[in-house]
């Protein structure tokens, strides 16, 4: 029988780049075929062909063994394949019906939209497939965890039977990612077939049939988890041999540097985002925030870094107090910020290099003298920052914007990092970075650390916090659910900790296992 | 970990800002109601308000409204100061809705102090709402229409003026109204596209696009205004539409008068409220409308055309403000004058933010504004002592403090005024 799916010599092209070179793939009915690949090897372009958002500019696709022309989404949709976007694609204001209709919606009398009818249907897929949402609620009251069934759901009321998950559990607990490869089986057992795109070794091991791994758009190999191990897997993604974990010296806390207490910030929308947060961060300690992402850590290092101002409590560094200060008063007294979005709030994009090295700087002299901008300083400033911190850049000239997203993220940590700090805030440092950046990003949080810089590490990828933290605080709906030594903390602990289940609760667990 | 520990300066943040503050401000208008027009109504004055109004087509008459005007503001008053101890002591939980009642008992007061000792046509008075309320409504629902779809139309009034102008033309060249009418749609319809175009197609800022329909449309009709209508009168003598009287429904008491015996203009504008709303909320086309305004990468990866969707919405949106520029000319005055529509565009615009870019909440608020202008006018008429130029400011004053965010702010679909990129 013929593969549900074959993909044969793709190739993809963007201005200065090969995305898909001559990719090969084939999918098999009832089978789970992970696409496995660092940030920037290509999955995602593969993927939008196949979906019909990017058009190949050689190589064919075959499905159910027929050659296909695949040129929008509604093709792909005919075709039976469907996708969950890596970024969802739900529209929050919509109910969940809506939502799940939009573009192929049932109606009643002309153009009419049948509501009733749709959310029956849509109950009678949430009980055939185990997928438990309320047809009636609106996207934005639904945390992440619902919202990516209603993606599914999405794709299961338009029949699709290839189905396309592009890094599905980046945004999930650990127990909500084994709830949901319970979802995969369940689909695939009923006989669709499913492409599982990951950065992540050890969920690409757990469910898949067979592995498929992507290397600058090229495929270098396809496996079963049987045949292979995550090293090896871990090789075959970056090109050489990496160690997975960080080497660090025990921590040597000394004075207290950074002091919340009973901090209550609000979102944007006016609603409490940080409920009474506490905690405290030594010299020379790092303190790893987890949790999944949006439950209050980005306020609350917003709030830290003077951005947004708190509604109760308050915040000291070094004995000062900084409740209500600017983020210039606060990072003045020695704060660096490596932010969650370092496009938005890291970087002024169109700026060169070299100005981006000095945003934080450029009013003191050596760069200022008086009202007069230094700019030999400034450009001699950017050449060594740029050696000393291995920024790939073409010339201290070129606008950030240009830049991979590694090295936009070292031109922030040089920029940081060049300055005499005692505070370091780090938000999802390494968040889509390849691996290279990843240690090179891990090896100077150790290094600032072991200098005597208090480090707060906010990361919503529990790996890293488990490497490099000291100790780590669990933040669950905008409170913190523990704070446990790092040698003490287990993935299972924190993972539920992470799902809002409280410590006495994890103990006994603890103790019975 | 406690929510009951909050100091002084989250107390500040949190409280001072809203409930006290409007509290207080409820206090205040109860205070100026006291102040301000109690003293100054003649004892034993009455306020009179006429519920009838001279038609062809005439209701059974009611009898005058009599108000004695100063123990009717005295008791406004109270209720005034009441609600805000009552904000003080508790606390509402709609502080913004009190807000507005409030606001409709000082209106009241203002109304009874200005009447009082003289008689006002009330029913007149709310018929000239309606109509006044009408070039508000159609821009208020062509920005709807365009801004749905995450195209912000500034352009509305360039699109009315043109509209007024062409309608005017056709129909005095072909000696019918319906031409003419056709002719204003066709219109607002072509310069919607063209905003289309350079917006959704060329994504060109989309307010840079508006205020050049605009800036095109004021220079364009002012100089054929003055050199050819100037000398074509003929061209510009179209005349206008009569009131059409709806049997039964013409000879309810109040409503009648002021719903049911109107042109057609305004007959369409109350449809297209309606029809508005359910195409909007409860149609396949308007579900896709909404989705491609607020997320359209979504709405493109579920196949549905993002710039054909804009491309529809934005030009019907164009119709509907050629619609009111129509209403203009042929709907009202029968002839074209330079800038004849006076912002009311722009004005349609604020009622759609107002009106949270709903059809039937931008309907209310062009109500809310065609109010306060028709109120103006009648002020004038009974001569109380306020300048009136001041009286000439109140519908751009109600705009100003509507648009400041007072009566709380709605957030525009996601997606509003950014060109979509397909990848």
């Amino acid at each position: 029988m013929a593969p549900v799916l074959e993909l044969r010599n793709i190739t993809k092209r963007f201005p200065g780049v090969v995305a898909n070179d001559g990719v090969h793939l084939t999918l098999e009915e009832g089978e789970i075929h992970a696409l496995l690949g660092e940030n920037g090897a290509g999955k995602t372009t593969l993927m939008n062909i196949l979906y019909g958002l990017y058009h190949a500019d050689e190589g064919e696709i075959l499905v159910r063994g027929q050659q296909v022309d695949i040129r929008s989404p509604s093709d792909a949709i005919a075709l039976g394949i469907g996708m969950v976007h890596q970024h969802f694609m739900l529209v929050p204001v919509m109910t969940v019906t809506e939502n799940i209709i939009l573009g192929a919606e049932p109606t009643r009398i002309g153009p009419f939209l049948d509501r009733r009818n749709a959310a029956k249907r849509i109950r009678e897929l949430s009980r055939t497939y185990g997928l438990d949402v309320d047809p009636d609620a609106y996207v934005k009251d639904l945390p992440v965890g619902i919202q990516q069934r209603v993606e599914i759901l999405k794709l299961l009321y338009r029949q699709a039977n290839i189905l396309i998950l592009d890094e599905p559990t980046a945004v999930l607990t650990p127990q909500e990612v084994d709830e949901f490869f319970e979802v995969i089986r369940t689909l695939v057992a009923r006989g669709n077939s499913v492409i599982f795109i990951s950065h992540k070794l050890k969920e690409v091991m757990t469910i898949a049939d067979r592995i498929t791994v992507l290397r600058r758009g090229k495929v270098v190999g396809t496996t079963t988890p049987a045949e292979t191990t995550e090293a090896e897997l871990a090789a075959m993604m970056v090109g050489r041999t990496v160690s997975l974990t960080v080497e660090k010296k025990p921590a040597e806390p000394g004075d207290v540097v950074l002091t919340v207490e009973n901090l209550h910030v609000l979102d944007e929308r006016g609603e409490p985002a940080v409920r009474g947060v506490s905690f405290d961060v030594r010299a020379g300690e790092i303190l790893g925030i987890a949790g999944v992402q949006g439950n209050g850590q980005t306020e609350l290092v917003e709030a830290i870094t003077g951005l947004r101002a708190p509604v109760g409590g308050r915040i000291r560094i070094k004995e000062v107090d900084v409740t209500w200060s600017s983020p210039r008063h606060i990072f003045e007294l020695g704060t660096a910020h490596i932010p969650e979005d370092r496009q938005r709030d890291g970087l002024v994009l169109s700026y060169p290099v070299r100005d981006n090295l000095v945003l934080n700087t450029y009013y003191h002299p050596p760069f200022a003298v008086g009202f007069r901008v230094q700019g030999e300083v400034i450009d001699r400033h950017a050449v060594r920052l740029v050696q000393e911190f291995d920024i790939r850049t073409p010339s201290i000239y070129t606008p950030v914007s240009h830049l991979s997203g590694g090295n936009q993220q070292k031109v922030i940590v040089a920029r940081e990092f060049s300055r005499p700090i005692d505070l370091l805030v780090a938000s999802q440092p390494t968040r889509g970075l390849d691996v290279g950046s990843i240690e090179y990003i891990h090896h100077r949080l150790i290094e600032k650390r072991d200098q005597g810089c208090a480090v707060l590490l906010v990361s919503s990828e529990l790996d890293e916090i488990l490497a490099l933290s000291d100790r780590i605080a669990v933040m669950y709906e905008g409170q913190i659910m523990a704070i446990l030594p790092a040698e003490e903390a287990t993935r299972e602990q924190l993972g539920l900790l992470m799902a809002g289940v409280r410590p006495e609760t994890v103990q006994e667990e603890g103790g019975r296992t | 970990m406690k929510a009951g520990t909050l100091d002084w300066s989250t107390f500040r943040h949190q409280y001072l800002t809203r409930d006290r503050v409007l509290g207080v401000v409820y206090l205040t208008f109860a205070v100026l109601i006291w102040w301000l027009f109690f003293p100054n109504i003649e004892p034993g004055a009455s306020a009179k308000f006429g519920l009838n109004i001279v038609t062809a087509v005439k209701p059974p008459p009611l009898p005058d409204l009599v108000v004695p005007a100063r123990p009717a503001v005295l008791f406004l008053g109270f209720i005034a100061a009441f609600l805000g101890g009552w904000q003080l002591a508790r606390g509402f939980r709609e502080p913004q809705a009190v807000l507005g009642v409030i606001l409709i008992i000082f209106l009241v007061a203002f109304l009874l102090w200005a009447t009082a000792g003289k008689s006002f046509n009330l029913v007149g008075m709310l018929a000239s709402t309606l109509l006044r309320a009408a070039p508000i409504t159609f821009g208020a629902l062509s920005g709807v229409w365009c801004e749905r779809t995450a195209v912000i139309n500034i352009g509305i009034e360039g699109m009315m003026l043109s509209a007024a102008f062409t309608g005017v033309v056709v129909a005095s060249a072909t000696q019918n109204l319906y031409w003419g009418l056709v002719a204003a749609v066709l219109t607002g319809g072509l310069l919607g596209l063209v905003l289309a175009v350079l917006a959704v197609t060329f994504r060109v800022d989309q307010i840079i696009a508006g205020t050049a329909i605009n800036i095109f449309a004021v220079g364009l009709t002012s100089f054929l205004s003055q050199s050819w209508l100037a000398v074509r009168q003929d061209l510009n003598a179209a005349g206008n539409f009569k009131p059409i009287p709806i049997p039964v429904l013409a000879q309810i008491p109040i409503l009648g008068p002021i719903f049911f015996n109107v042109n057609i203009i305004i007959y369409i504008m109350m449809l297209l409220v309606v029809l508005s709303h359910i195409v909007l909320f409860h149609t396949r086309w308007g579900l896709r409308m909404r989705a491609v305004g607020e997320h359209p990468r979504a709405a493109d990866t579920l196949g549905i055309n993002v710039y054909l969707t804009r491309y529809i919405s934005v030009t019907i949106g164009g119709m509907i403000a050629g619609l009111g520029g129509a209403y203009f000319t042929l709907g009202s005055v029968g002839r074209f004058d330079e800038v004849m529509t006076a912002g009311k565009g722009f004005i349609g615009l604020a009622a759609m933010i107002f009106g949270k870019w709903t059809p039937i909440g931008g309907f209310i608020a062009s109500v809310i504004f065609g109010f306060a202008d028709a109120l103006q006018v009648k002020m004038a008429i009974l001569r109380i002592p306020i300048p009136s130029e001041f009286l000439l400011m109140a519908p751009y004053i109600v705009t100003i403090v509507v648009l400041s965010g007072v009566v709380g702010r709605a957030l525009p679909p996601a997606a509003d005024g950014q060109p979509y990129v397909k990848e």
